[in-house]
């Protein structure tokens, strides 16, 4: 059975008909969450996507975590399934809690629309169990708060525990460490600021987003 | 009793404000020499009903800490004027 990977859809979501294209393009099959249901139930994997859940309003994420849908997230990551925010997703999971730090506005106060160059730091995670540390990979990023953020003692806590999934190469917005993405301790649930689903085909420019989008559904698999 | 609430919302110490470093920046193109420690928040402001000011300050203490900041990211102060 194809594993179904949920795509949460706030008000301001702009990314989720994206990461469904892309996953169903990986066999896997893609369904809308909305954001006021307070359940996840049938999917193998949870996707939180680009966009402007609630228009931003406060902060990124800030109005988003208190969705119904975010609860049974935070369930359903409780219980090891997968969960990946991407971009805005990632703010909200970081809201939520879910996941370590903070993101806050680039440094140079530039809004950033351009594809970078990653490199994949951990290989334990939900994102990039099937990629090998040390690969490079080249995908979008498209962010104004996208800097990541946190204290000393978390950001010794990401590298003692390999938490670490993803560092930009050449640092574009002020990241801490260049991280581009870190997961939680268990490394199920996973933020990202760069949009794997933006590089699924070589059409788009890059291909490279296909092998962290497939170590999702290999992930999501097992429990399919 | 009525408080007015003021919660200014700045960048915590420590934590880059890309927004206050500009500002400062640009100043002394302006003839304003001098001037440091720019920083770059947001003020809320609203009303609330309470039985103390402590009791207003409690709770207003805890919405910052559950929503109206990141506690990551940001530091808030909270200034409450009883409505006469």
């Amino acid at each position: 059975m194809a594993p179904v990977v949920g795509v949460v859809q706030f008000p301001g979501s702009n990314c989720e008909l994206d990461v469904i294209e892309a996953v169903t393009a990986l066999g896997g099959e893609g369904r809308l969450l909305w954001h006021g249901d307070a359940t996840v139930a049938g999917v193998d994997a949870v996707v939180v996507p680009g966009g402007f859940a609630h228009g931003d309003y406060l902060r990124p994420g800030a109005i988003a975590r208190f969705s119904p849908v975010v609860g049974a997230i935070a369930d359903f990551a409780r219980g090891g399934g997968p969960v990946v925010g991407i971009c805005n997703g990632f703010q909200v999971l970081t809201e939520a809690g879910l996941l370590p730090g903070a993101l806050r506005k680039n440094e140079g106060l530039r809004f950033l629309c351009t594809t970078v160059e990653l490199e994949v730091t951990s290989s334990r995670s939900a994102l990039t169990g099937s990629v090998s540390v040390g690969q490079i990979l080249r995908v979008p990023i498209n962010h104004f708060e996208g800097a990541y953020t946190c204290d000393e003692e978390t950001h010794r806590r990401l590298i003692d525990n390999d938490q670490v999934v993803l560092r930009y190469v050449d640092n574009p917005n002020g990241s801490i460490d260049a991280i581009a993405g870190v997961s939680d301790e268990a490394g199920n649930v996973v933020g990202l600021m760069p949009h794997p689903e933006r590089a699924s085909s070589e059409l788009l420019g890059s291909a490279d987003g296909v092998p962290l989008l497939q170590s999702l559904l290999d992930r999501a698999a097992v429990s399919a | 009793m009525q408080f007015d609430v003021l919660v200014e919302v700045s960048p915590r110490q420590g934590v880059a404000d890309p927004q206050g470093q500009t500002i400062e920046r640009s100043l002394p193109a302006l003839g304003y020499e001098g001037v440091a420690g720019v920083r770059v928040g947001k003020a809320i402001r609203f009303r609330v009903d309470a039985a103390t000011e402590d009791a207003a300050r409690s709770e207003v203490e805890d919405m910052c800490a559950r929503f109206l900041t990141n506690p990551v990211i940001e530091d808030s102060a909270v200034s409450l004027t009883e409505v006469a």
